[in-house]
């Protein structure tokens, strides 16, 4: 996944080319993730700022929603769904495999900074579960030999 | 000559490869100097074929499926030759599972190109908002009334009364706003109609439009669907330059547009004031109703919220369809439900019948049973907060007061099927799991309840003190459906409680003979 370090100016531009939204805040979390991968701290004083909001609201917004990241990723994000219809289909013996086989637990990286592995609820991929994404890509009708093949692939 | 085949676009159907077989006919055909002309439409639902590739005949169009790379050379030689193929599934529109289903909201979902405004229009599209620009508002919301269309989302508010409403608001601003956060394990409805025919869902969202007063609709999509997205920014963009959105619609009075707002990964932001909240800006919390959404919704104007086949249902009931429309499905459950089968099923994915069809057709009959081969144990319908039901509750119609009278819920019509591998007391524990993990943490009964649930689940599990802790579980799960603020709370203890009623030898009780039925 392309991520651009963390740059300030950067951040403002991306910032100040949202704030004409409704309701922006959204908007902005996920265009700063988009761009850096992650939102850092030194984020929050700046939406905070441009929105008229307290520090405190914007970091309740960034700190509610599973999906905004206060951390850089690894490399490449690996999403195993956990939810009933992978769960029918296997998917709990898979979630086990892969943090056997990574050696990390769920919303956590590989030591070597390769692999970030989460879990997600539903992909809406379920008449084809077990169901995951790696980064970008979605992977269905996953097995112990498929999902070795995206491990390895996820590490290199 | 060229040849015409379509290889789906569906994230169901990339899923398991479909990009890679597009690839690969794409060279083949190069290779072997046939013209070839490649539409990539939405998925016709038929998953345990996807890869399913479609060629146009004089006859009509003819599938072949599921496909891997290494088939698309052979297939090919087929298509050219009309000859046999191991493969070959026969014209698309006669294959058995698709036949018996009643397509009026997937009526064009896998067969038009969801990134051509124009095939949309060839193939009927447009035809329900031409017509309601000639008509008045009361007269768009009285066709709606009259096809007894309730929403899909899974509450089953009339959706016409809704409506009514927010046009009677007053003037000044209003909005639309189209629920597509569809986070229910085992639906994925909402992200075909996205994906597969984007135009019907602007369609429907223009019409409400229209009908009510306002000029700007938002449509929340999960972050999950990316393709989804993708697929609705495309649309939005043509319906533009088209002149289907913006100013003065299609040269009328008439003016609306529609903004992609994507989700972060909050299933309560489905649940429609925490997804206003998140529209926003803030957390997802729930807000307490009343005031209604329709008296003040999003920034505290009146609104209009419906799910992605709710509003994909008012392109048809305004083209003429309403009373065909009512004149499907039984009770007051009126029309057709998107019927999703998944989990561990031989033939899952998206079928479309009246209401009334029941749960042992469906699982047996339609989906083949399990895909493992073994005996199908449990199934939940609805989603996470819907109900487990064994074999004993297969004579259930699909329809929302029949399975509201046997403890269950059809919510946005996902059907989960679970083999005799299940663990129903784990299953249980999932359910207060989820229901902690997800909790917008607003009220107690929810925030609190879910984690001392599923602590409570694992007692039993441990056979510490069953009888009391049972007992302690169903009081809880009674605070929490009656105390809840919103739905994620108070529907929790559904999964839970089908699971001890149906299931009690899964939680080291004696089998009891079944209640819930009666």
């Amino acid at each position: 996944m392309h991520q651009e370090p963390w740059d300030p100016t950067r951040a403002a531009e991306i910032i100040a080319g949202l704030t004409h939204k409704e309701g922006p805040t959204l908007v902005i979390l996920h265009a700063l993730q988009e761009a850096f991968g992650h939102v850092p701290e030194a984020a929050e004083p700046m939406v905070a700022q441009a929105l008229n909001l307290s520090r405190a609201e914007v970091h309740g917004v960034l700190t509610f929603y599973p999906d905004f990241r206060r951390e850089p990723p690894g490399r490449h994000v690996l999403k195993l769904c956990r939810a009933e219809a992978c769960q029918a289909a296997g998917g709990d013996a898979l979630a086990a495999r892969v943090e056997n086989r990574l050696g990390v637990g769920f919303g956590a990286t590989t030591a070597d900074g390769a692999v970030t592995l989460e879990p997600t609820y539903c992909l809406g991929l379920c008449a084809t579960a077990p169901a995951a994404m790696l980064d970008d890509r979605v992977i269905g009708r996953l097995d112990a030999s498929r999902l070795d093949a995206l491990m390895a692939e996820a590490q290199q | 000559m060229s040849v015409r085949i379509f290889v789906p676009r569906d994230s169901g159907s990339l899923a398991v490869g479909a990009d890679e077989v597009a690839a690969e006919l794409n060279r083949v055909a190069h290779e072997r100097d046939v013209a070839l002309d490649l539409v990539r439409p939405g998925s016709r639902g038929l998953y345990w074929l996807e890869p399913m590739l479609e060629v146009e005949t004089p006859a009509g169009r003819v599938a072949f499926g599921p496909t891997t790379v290494a088939d698309v050379a052979s297939i090919l030689d087929a298509i050219l030759s009309d000859g046999p193929h191991p493969l070959k599934l026969g014209l698309t529109e006669q294959i058995p599972w698709l036949k018996r289903q009643t397509r009026l909201t997937f009526v064009r979902c896998g067969i038009v190109d969801p990134r051509s405004i124009d095939d949309y229009r060839a193939h009927g599209g447009y035809k329900g908002l031409e017509r309601a620009l000639k008509l008045s508002s009361d007269a768009i919301i009285d066709d709606v009334v009259k096809s007894g269309l309730r929403g899909r989302g899974g509450a089953g508010f009339p959706t016409g009364t809704k409506w009514r409403t927010v046009a009677q608001a007053g003037r000044g601003q209003k909005y639309i706003c189209c629920n597509a956060d569809e986070g229910d394990s085992g639906t994925f409805a909402d992200r075909m109609l996205m994906e597969g025919d984007p135009f019907m869902v602007i369609e429907g969202m223009t019409i409400a439009g229209i009908a009510v007063g306002a000029t700007k609709g938002y449509i929340y999509i999960r972050s999950e669907y990316p393709h989804a997205v993708v697929a609705m920014n495309a649309a939005i963009e043509a319906a533009r330059r088209t002149g289907y959105l913006g100013d003065n619609i299609c040269h009328s009075t008439d003016s609306f547009d529609i903004e992609v707002r994507v989700g972060a990964g909050a299933y309560i932001c489905g649940e429609e004031t925490s997804m206003l909240e998140s529209l926003e800006g803030k957390r997802g919390t729930v807000r307490a109703k009343p005031p209604l959404p329709a008296h003040k919704g999003l920034f505290g104007r009146p609104t209009v919220i419906n799910n992605v086949l709710t509003f994909s249902a008012v392109p048809y009931i305004l083209d003429g369809g309403a009373q065909a429309y009512a004149d499907c499905g039984m009770g007051r459950s009126r029309g057709t439900k998107p019927i999703q089968l998944a989990g561990n099923v031989k033939h899952g994915g998206l079928f479309e019948v009246a209401f009334g069809i029941t749960l042992g057709e469906l699982i047996d009959d339609i989906g083949g049973g399990t895909l493992s081969g073994r005996p199908v144990r449990a199934v939940q319908v609805g989603g996470p907060l819907g109900a487990y039901f064994p074999r004993a509750l297969f004579d259930t119609p699909f329809d929302y007061e029949a399975f509201a009278a046997r403890s269950g819920m059809v919510g946005h019509g996902g059907v989960v099927v679970f083999d005799d591998t299940v663990d129903m007391a784990k299953q249980a524990r999932f359910a207060m799991e989820f229901c902690a993990i997800e909790s917008c943490g607003k009220c107690t009964p929810c925030r609190i309840g879910s984690t001392r649930g599923a602590e409570t689940v694992d007692k039993i599990i441990a056979g510490d003190k069953p009888a009391a802790n049972i007992a302690v579980l169903e009081d809880l799960c009674n605070t929490m459906k009656f105390g809840s603020l919103c739905a994620l709370g108070g529907l929790a203890p559904i999964p839970v409680l089908s699971a001890l009623t149906h299931f009690p030898e899964d939680f080291g009780l004696a089998p009891r003979r079944l209640q819930a039925a009666e």
